[in-house]
This record gives C-alpha cells, sequence and structure tokens, in this order.
C-alpha cells in the first residue's frame, strides 16, 4: 500500500525554488538577507542534500565563496566584506561538512592555530560571546560546541564550564533560555539540548518536565508554536522536534497531524515552504520544513542529525569513522 | 518571511520593492565601503606598532606624524557615521554596522574622556539610534545588544531605560529581547526583586495571558524564597500563589500561561530540596541468600538466592535524586565478610556523570565456608559529604542491617538456553518473605506535612469543578499523586485507581497527546502493581528450569515506560515482554538483574537499550520481535555514549576488524561491547540477518546462544 502523503510533497519544486532563490537578488528580501547569506547557503545546500539534490550545485563555486568569507582569525563572516561571527562561522562548518571539504581549515592560514577563533570566545563562567562585541546567548555555545565537535577538537575549550553555564539557564518550565533568567524559547531550547547532546550530558535535562513543555506547543491545526499562547509557525517543526527527539520524547505529539500541516504551508505553485499556511516563503521555513519532514521519516527525505543540523550520513561519515 | 501574505506579485509593488531595494544596496555597499578603508586603516595601525624597533624608521616617522595630525580618527567621519545610522534606521539587522558604530564610539570617547558632556551626547546618539531601529524591528539581536553595550559604558541615565521597556512592553508584552534587556537594567540599577515581584502582579492583572510574565514571577519568586527575604516563606507564599494562578487557569481552561506555573508550585509543595534514600538492595532486616557461580539447591528458604562468579554482590542505594558525594567515608560498612574495607561506590549512570540517583558497591564474599551467616551494617550520611546536584545536603543520617547467608558452591553453571515461554509457577512465598525483599519509601520526618496537605487537599477540591476540561483532569490527576506521595497507604490506594481513570480519560479526550497520558497510566499502573507486596506478589512466578529462581512477570500490561524501579532492586529474572516500551531507561538501577525478555515491544535501535551497559549482571536478554532497524530516525541515538555524544572514542579489536560494519552497526557496537551476554535473542526485527549476526558474534566473543542456535560452545 503506497503512502498517501507520499506524493504530497512537491520536492521538485523545492529544489528549483532554492536554485532560483540564489540567483534572485535584486528583490529588496534578499538584500536585507545580504548580511546572512552564509545562513542562507547552509539552509538551501542542507535542503537540496535531504532532497538527494546537491548535486545540482557547483561544489566549487560554493567553497570558493565560503573561503572568500574568512577572516584573519579563523572565524566566518555572513557575506564577502562583512565582519565575523560565530553565526556565519557555524553555516560555513556545516556547508563544508557537506561537501566532505572540511580538510580545506587545516592548510595554512591563521584558522588551523586559532580553530576558527572559536575557543577565545569562551568566557570566564562557561559561556560564549558571539564575536569581539562580547553579546552572550547559549545559542553561541551550542555554535561553538557544535563546530569544534565537527572538527574534532571539542578539547579547545572547557567543556564542563560550557555545559554547566548551559544548565544555568535551565528554567522552572524545564526549558532554556538564552541567558540564566531568560524565558524558555523552543529555539533556544533546541541549542541548549543540542549542546547537552553533544557533550553527552542530556541527564542534565529533566525529560518528563521538558517533554511536556514541548508537546504542548502543538496546537489544534498540528502546527507546532515556541513559546506558550503564539502561533504555529513551520520553523518550529524544527526546534522542538529536534529537540523531543534527543530526549526521546517525540511519541507524545500528533507526528501525522504535523506532516498535514507542513505540506499544507507550500506553495504548490512556485515551490518553497512558508511559516503558515498561504504566507510567502522564504529559504529559511524552506529548509525548516523539509528538515522537519526529515525528522518525521517523511518517504523521499534523508535523515538529518537532530543535534548537528546535518544529514546523518554527512554527521556518520565524519564521526563515526576514524 | 514571518507573517507576510503569499500573493501574486502585481507589476507595481514589484517596481516599488526593486526600487527599495536599489536604495538599499546603494547604501550598503557605501557603507561597506567606508568599514573597509577603516578596516585597511587599521589594518596600518597594527602594521606600524609592529614596525617599532625594526628598521623602517623613516615610515615609522611618517606615521607617527600622521598620528598626530590626526589622520587616524579621520576615518570614522560624520558622513559615515550618518550612513551606518540611515542603514540601520531601514535594516537593523546589518550587524557590521552596529559594530562599525562601536569602533566609532570607542575612538571618539577615548579622545573626549575629559568632558562629560560631549561624553553623554555620543552615547545618546547610540541610544537614540537604537531607539529608532528598534520600531523598525522590535526582535533586532543586534540593536538590544548595541545599547546593553551603550549602557555598560557608563551612560548615566539609565532611570530613563525602565520608562522607555513599560511603553515598549505595553506594546508587546512578550517580546523575550525585551523581558531581558528589562532583567538587565534591574541588575544594572539594583532595582529590587520585590517591586519587580508587584510589576508582573500588575502585567498580569492587566492580562493574565502573559507567559513571560509569570515565568518572570517564577524566577523572582524562587530566588525570594530561596533566600527567605522578608515575608517569602513557602507555608505563606505558595498556598497564596495558588490563588493567584488559580484565577487565571479558571478564567481561560484552555489558555496555558498558568499551566506551568502551577505545576511548579506543586512540586515546590511535595518535593523538599534536601535528598533522602528511597530505598536499598539489600533492604533493612533482610536475609540474603549467597552462593558461588551456578545454580542454587536451597530448598531450605523460599527466598531467591543471588548468584554470581565473581565471587562479590552489590550494595545498591537509591535515593529521591540524583546526589554526589557517595564513598567509603560518608557510608560506613561493619561487616565480618572479609576483604571490603576499601569499597569504591560507583554512580549509576552516564560515564561523564558523577551524580547519580543509584549508586553501587560490590562486596566481597567466598564461599569456603558454607552456612555461615555474617551481619553487615551500613551507616549513612554520618559525616557529610552526599550532596543533590542543587547543592543541598543528605541531612538526616540513616543505618541499616542485613545478614548474608553464604550457601555451598554449586557445580555446573548455567549454560543452558532459557526459555521464556514455559516453566512458570505461581510463587507461594510469604509475604513477610517479600516484606524483606521490598523496602517501601520512608516519609522525610522534618517535612512540615500540614500546610503542604492542606494546600494540596484545597486544590484537589477546586480542580474537580474543572474535571471536564483537559487541564482539569491533568491537574487534578498530578494534585492526587502529590497527596498520595505525602499520605498514607489508605489514601495511595484511592488515589491510584482514580488517577488511572483519569489518563484513559485524557487518551480519549486529547489524542493529540495521547502517548503523554499513556506514559503517565504507565507510571501509575506500576505504582499500583508495587505498592503493596499483595499486588507484587501477583505478578511473582517460579521458574522451575533454573533451580526455582523467581521472576517477576510484567508482561502484556501494555506497558509504555519504566517506572517504580526503587521497588524492584532484588528482581534478578524479568519479563517484559508484549508492552509497548520503546526503552530500558530506568533499568540501569537494577543491578541484581541476570536475565531479561523485552521481546514484542516498539525498540527501535540498540541505543534505545544503553541503560543496560550499567547492569553488569545481564547474561540473558531477548529483544526478539521489536523494531530495531525499521526506523531511519533514532530517539535514542543521543542517550546513547558514542563519539557522536563525545562520550566514548575506543575502538576494540572487533571494531578494527569490522570498521565499516562497525560504523554501519554503530549503536549495536557501542552498546552489546560492554554486556557479557550469553544469550542473545534478535530474530524478528528489520535489522536480523545473517550479516548482523555475524557481527554480533564477534562483538559479544561470550556468547553461547544467538536465536536459539548454539554459536559457541
Amino acid at each position: 500500500l503506497l503512502d498517501p502523503m507520499a506524493d504530497k510533497l512537491a520536492a521538485d519544486k523545492h529544489v528549483r525554488y532554492i536554485l532560483m532563490a540564489e540567483k534572485k537578488k535584486e528583490s529588496f528580501e534578499s538584500v536585507v538577507m545580504d548580511h546572512l547569506r552564509m545562513n542562507g547557503a547552509y539552509w538551501g545546500l542542507t535542503t537540496l542534500d535531504l532532497l538527494e539534490k546537491l548535486g545540482s550545485v557547483s561544489v566549487d563555486e560554493v567553497v570558493s565563496w565560503v573561503m572568500t568569507c574568512q577572516h584573519e582569525s579563523g572565524g566566518f563572516a555572513g557575506n564577502t566584506g562583512h565582519d565575523p561571527h560565530i553565526l556565519y562561522t557555524l553555516s560555513a562548518v556545516q556547508i563544508l561538512a557537506l561537501f566532505d571539504k572540511l580538510n580545506i581549515l587545516d592548510v595554512g592560514k591563521v584558522s588551523n592555530l586559532h580553530k576558527l577563533d572559536i575557543a577565545k570566545l569562551q568566557n570566564e563562567d562557561g559561556s560564549f560571546s558571539g564575536d569581539m562585541w562580547g553579546e552572550v546567548d547559549t545559542r553561541f555555545s551550542y555554535i561553538a560546541i557544535c563546530c569544534l565537535s565537527i572538527l574534532k577538537c571539542l578539547d579547545k575549550i572547557n567543556v564542563d564550564k560550557a555545559v554547566d553555564y548551559i544548565v544555568s539557564c535551565k528554567n522552572l518550565d524545564g526549558g532554556f533560555g538564552c541567558t540564566p533568567g531568560a524565558e524558555s524559547h523552543a529555539g533556544q531550547i533546541f541549542c541548549c539540548v543540542g549542546a547537552l547532546a553533544i557533550t553527552g550530558s542530556l541527564h542534565r535535562v529533566d525529560k518528563d518536565l521538558l517533554g511536556w513543555w514541548l508537546c504542548e506547543r502543538q496546537v489544534k491545526s498540528g502546527g507546532l508554536n515556541g513559546r506558550p499562547e503564539k502561533q504555529p509557525d513551520v520553523c518550529y517543526s524544527w526546534w522542538v522536534l529536534s529537540s523531543l527527539i534527543m530526549i526521546d520524547r517525540v511519541h507524545w505529539i500528533d507526528k501525522a497531524k504535523l506532516v498535514k500541516f507542513i505540506l499544507d504551508c507550500q506553495d504548490m505553485e512556485n515551490g518553497g515552504i512558508s511559516d503558515r499556511p498561504d504566507d510567502a516563503v522564504d529559504i529559511f521555513h524552506t529548509y525548516f520544513g523539509v528538515a522537519g519532514l526529515s525528522l518525521l521519516e517523511y518517504p523521499g527525505v534523508k535523515p538529518i542529525d537532530p543535534a548537528y543540523a546535518l544529514p546523518v550520513d554527512v554527521i556518520n561519515r565524519i564521526l563515526l569513522t576514524n | 518571511m514571518h507573517g507576510r501574505p503569499r500573493k501574486a506579485s502585481n507589476p507595481e509593488d514589484e517596481e516599488a520593492s526593486a526600487a527599495k531595494a536599489v536604495k538599499l544596496r546603494v547604501l550598503q555597499s557605501q557603507f561597506m565601503s567606508n568599514h573597509h578603508d577603516k578596516m585597511y586603516n587599521s589594518l596600518f595601525f597594527c602594521y606600524r606598532n609592529l614596525m617599532i624597533g625594526s628598521v623602517s624608521f623613516r615610515l615609522l616617522i611618517i606615521c607617527c606624524l600622521l598620528d598626530v595630525l590626526g589622520f587616524w580618527a579621520s576615518s570614522y567621519t560624520k558622513e559615515a557615521i550618518e550612513l551606518s545610522t540611515k542603514l540601520l534606521e531601514i535594516n537593523p539587522e546589518a550587524y557590521t554596522a552596529w559594530n562599525y558604530r562601536k569602533l566609532a564610539v570607542e575612538d571618539t570617547l577615548s579622545r573626549i574622556e575629559s568632558d562629560p558632556d560631549l561624553f553623554k551626547s555620543v552615547l545618546d546618539e547610540e541610544l537614540r539610534v537604537v531607539e529608532s531601529a528598534l520600531k523598525q524591528n522590535f526582535k533586532s539581536y543586534g540593536a538590544w545588544h548595541h545599547r546593553k553595550w551603550v549602557l555598560s559604558k557608563g551612560h548615566s541615565s539609565t532611570g530613563n531605560e525602565l520608562q522607555l521597556l513599560d511603553k515598549f512592553q505595553r506594546l508587546d508584552s512578550r517580546n523575550f529581547h525585551a523581558w531581558n534587556y528589562r532583567r538587565f537594567v534591574v541588575e544594572l540599577t539594583n532595582r529590587s526583586k520585590q517591586d519587580e515581584l508587584q510589576y508582573t502582579d500588575d502585567m498580569i492583572s492587566r492580562d493574565f495571558s502573559n507567559y513571560s510574565a509569570w515565568h518572570n514571577r517564577s524566577v523572582l519568586l524562587s530566588s525570594l524564597l530561596a533566600r527567605n527575604a522578608d515575608g517569602f516563606v513557602p507555608n505563606q507564599k505558595i498556598p497564596e500563589e495558588y490563588r493567584f494562578v488559580r484565577d487565571a487557569i479558571f478564567t481561560d481552561e484552555d489558555d496555558q500561561s498558568g499551566w506551568f506555573y502551577h505545576l511548579w508550585l506543586l512540586d515546590q509543595t511535595v518535593n523538599v530540596e534536601t535528598p533522602l534514600l528511597t530505598s536499598s538492595w539489600p533492604s533493612h532486616g533482610s536475609r540474603v541468600n549467597l552462593s558461588g557461580s551456578g545454580g542454587l539447591n536451597d530448598s531450605s528458604s523460599k527466598l531467591p538466592s543471588f548468584c554470581s562468579e565473581s565471587g562479590s554482590f552489590p550494595l545498591i542505594l537509591y535515593f529521591d535524586q540524583d546526589v554526589g558525594g557517595v564513598s567509603s567515608s560518608t557510608v560506613t560498612i561493619d561487616s565480618e565478610l572479609k576483604g571490603n574495607e576499601d569499597l569504591v561506590w560507583e554512580p549509576v549512570s552516564n560515564k561523564s556523570s558523577e551524580v547519580s540517583c543509584v549508586w553501587v558497591t560490590r562486596l566481597k564474599y567466598t564461599s569456603t565456608e558454607p552456612q555461615k551467616e555474617y551481619k553487615v551494617k551500613l551507616r549513612i550520611g554520618n559525616s557529610p559529604g552526599i550532596v543533590s546536584s542543587r547543592g543541598c545536603n543528605f541531612s538526616s543520617p540513616y543505618e541499616f542491617v542485613f545478614t548474608a547467608h553464604v550457601h555451598d558452591n554449586v557445580e555446573g553453571s548455567q549454560e543452558g538456553i532459557v526459555s521464556w515461554t514455559d516453566g512458570f509457577s505461581n510463587w507461594d512465598a510469604q509475604s513477610v518473605d517479600l516484606k524483606s525483599l521490598v523496602t517501601f519509601d520512608q516519609l522525610n520526618a522534618h517535612m512540615d506535612l500540614n500546610w503542604r496537605q492542606e494546600a494540596i487537599a484545597e486544590e484537589i477540591d477546586l480542580f474537580r469543578l474543572l474535571s471536564d476540561s483537559k487541564i482539569g483532569k491533568l491537574t487534578l490527576a498530578r494534585l492526587l499523586v502529590a497527596e498520595a506521595m505525602i499520605s498514607d497507604d489508605a489514601i495511595k490506594g484511592v488515589n491510584y485507581k482514580e488517577i488511572l481513570k483519569l489518563y484513559n480519560d485524557l487518551m480519549a479526550l486529547d489524542s493529540s497527546h495521547y502517548q503523554y497520558y499513556k506514559d503517565e497510566h504507565t507510571v501509575a499502573l506500576l505504582h499500583t502493581v508495587t505498592s503493596s507486596t499483595e499486588s507484587l506478589s501477583r505478578h511473582l512466578f517460579q521458574y522451575s528450569d533454573m533451580n526455582n529462581s523467581v521472576c517477576l512477570r510484567l508482561n502484556k500490561l501494555s506497558l509504555s515506560r519504566i517506572a517504580s524501579v526503587e521497588k524492584l532492586l532484588f528482581v534478578q529474572m524479568l519479563d517484559l515482554s508484549h508492552n509497548e516500551l520503546h526503552s530500558t531507561e530506568g533499568l540501569e538501577a537494577m543491578q541484581l538483574l541476570s536475565y531479561l525478555n523485552l521481546s514484542h515491544n516498539r525498540i527501535r535501535s540498540f541505543s534505545a537499550l544503553d541503560s543496560l551497559r550499567h547492569v553488569k549482571q545481564l547474561r540473558v536478554l531477548d529483544v526478539s520481535h521489536n523494531h530495531i532497524g525499521k526506523h531511519s530516525v533514532d530517539t535514542t541515538r543521543y542517550l546513547c555514549s558514542s563519539p557522536l555524544s563525545n562520550s566514548e572514542w575506543t575502538q576494540d579489536e572487533a571494531g578494527r576488524q569490522m570498521p565499516s560494519l562497525a560504523t554501519k552497526y554503530w549503536d549495536a557496537y557501542f552498546v552489546l561491547r560492554d554486556l557479557n551476554l550469553k544469550q542473545l535473542d534478535i530474530s524478528g526485527n528489520v535489522i536480523a540477518g545473517d550479516e548482523f549476526s555475524s557481527f554480533v558474534t564477534q562483538v559479544v566473543p561470550k556468547l553461547v546462544w544467538l536465536d536459539g542456535q548454539k554459536v559457541r560452545s
């Protein structure tokens, strides 16, 4: 018996949308997003890989552009000419991982010494700054830990302190915020749970309490919101779902309803996925929609790793082989 | 784009958008060019410093001259800064522009330090730019951080900030950036926590559906309670807070804002911070039969015997929460058994962790002097050192005594195949025997029960009025569990009957969260099964094939998770077949477990069996007819020690010889190689097959039986 959902994902249209979006640089939206092109590239390329279409882009072209964004210190900028920031350094590393080109970071340049500048961003209390200007956020803790784990040099930072800082951001609802005392938010929870997963520290999470908070993010339409009493949004199909998977509580939501919500957010004509049905699509939500479907074992979508946010085969190749 | 409608673009809109785009692009490239000029200048500046002491004296002199003339400073021109203002007002997310402004501000401040008015006006201008950027995008991380950065430079008028925030927070009362900034300003200005608590009162009274305000309230209140601030004592404040949050829940029972706050209050009511010992094996006053390797033929006792090839048996301590610091200095043992002077206690948990609610050590014994009885006495917590992960001391010293009875070393070790299908008969042990096996948890003598019981009783009465709704039923079930925790057995029995019914109702009422209620139902069911010797004995059987070992059979109960393990520490043979389990999390506490049947469950991968790695005694495992290999998503991938979680790096001989299979079957590889299995059943799983079987026999060198076939003798 064929899966009734199997023909409802407009995979080819989404692929075309991603490839087109890359060429369409004159719209206001794409100019506003100019400074985070590195994130955009990661979202687009990972989606292509999940749909088994990574072959349709030129590896050399992408990799050489990525390398134009690297600074002397080792960190990457969101685009050529912008300042380096840890947010874009992770995307750059993930893109290189997708293409199996991480070895490019090992040759020449100061990057090898500084390991992309990340270790220097750790503060005395274990937290991480995003760049030299000192903004502190658990998003940056995740990024540092994820990046260094992919590069197999987590020993460059104080992992125990990093973990303790993340745990200090745990709230009384079981969730995590961006700094101690800050409100729980599904995106932030993904970062904290992901960092704890990568460092083998998930025993520090109150899984039942957090699991209940997360599964109550599912609203009547089947979609997930990011905080209580907020609207559902396709991007939480990733943040909430991956967190629920990492703590083994994903069976607490109705997966079929969520699949339907994501599919309802597709632009069936021009491709792409939006935050909610009938809103304008963008590459960010296209990635989170497809990644969410991957976590829901949707046929035809490659499995994605819930902690590293890269296809399982990519992360297994890096971490499970010598 | 968030919240922007999808529509067919009309030519006029497209034109307008294109024009805007051109304008912004010009602005951005002008800015970038200013930024780069500055960067090259500062690079040159660095270069100049490096040259000091080198041979380029002429160049150095030129540089110094230029420096004196103020050439370097001039690159932050008024025009360039205004350009960055314009850019940020259109696109507050252009982070490089914020960086540029910070460089410019630092540069200016370094030259005008002596002039406080000028100093203030520079920072005022930054605050103004942030404010207009926030009007464009209230969620801009860069803008909020820039404001914090400006204030940390020593801006004097921090008082204005709370007024500005009031304005913003009225417009968007859930904006978490604003709340974070509020906490930052409160700390900077040393505003009192009581005042901030009042602010959450005001926000909630204006609109109770404000989760952010409830969250902040929980943070403030727990801090005030923790430091015993004036008037903040739990027996007064917590009942008050129940009344406060009740209004919110009863106003709109579908609004989640108060749900989590109520659950937090409930937790504060029944759980005390001081760690307690829940149970142990052996338990107080019990008699333990020990023998050497092999089975037993002890007909004098109806009690199961413990046998071990290693000549030692585990001592298990089970606490009500994670603790650290269990050691031979915090737990003293008086024993006639020789060779136990330097006992090492280990947490039963993840390798990297030094805390656990289960601790184990191994006590040595020899069977050279058979039929002898030895008394063992444990004293826990006489000297300080056992501390909960929240930093509270185990403060109620406790001691218990048991007798170890060493038997003959019986010939012939257990090499036969264990069948789970027949050979079971009802166990006719007396309940007095059973009582010595199972310890029942003690109440905390130091706990002030009165106000807690009253508060919960009042809540139960009220939530019965709401028991048509989902949150009404769920809260009632949780309140009944809480009441049972701090009440005697009679109340417990009545409560659990109702709790089971409530969860059944919830499964039908809120089917999206069916499995959540199912799991809670299972917890309640296992609680009921283990609540008395009578109910437990209905599940205990004798297994004739193994010298009448006692087997706990919890099969066919539709269990979906593991619970109440603290009551089952004595179990050596456990049948959990034909349930709905997808993980063995929790079984790690059962340190005596040797035979485990998990067939016909919903195990999806070997990583779901990770907790069994701690069960050193396990020899026979049946995971046939599960879902291993069927799913592409592994929900226990990160609950298992492996290189993915940076908690396992070593490869043994088998892994080195079969690198590609060790990668392909990584979860089986990392879990099975740590289990000392003699018998394993994996048939009826997608993963099963010749390749996997031959892999398993190499990874588990002591395996004798695989899927009913002898693979080694």
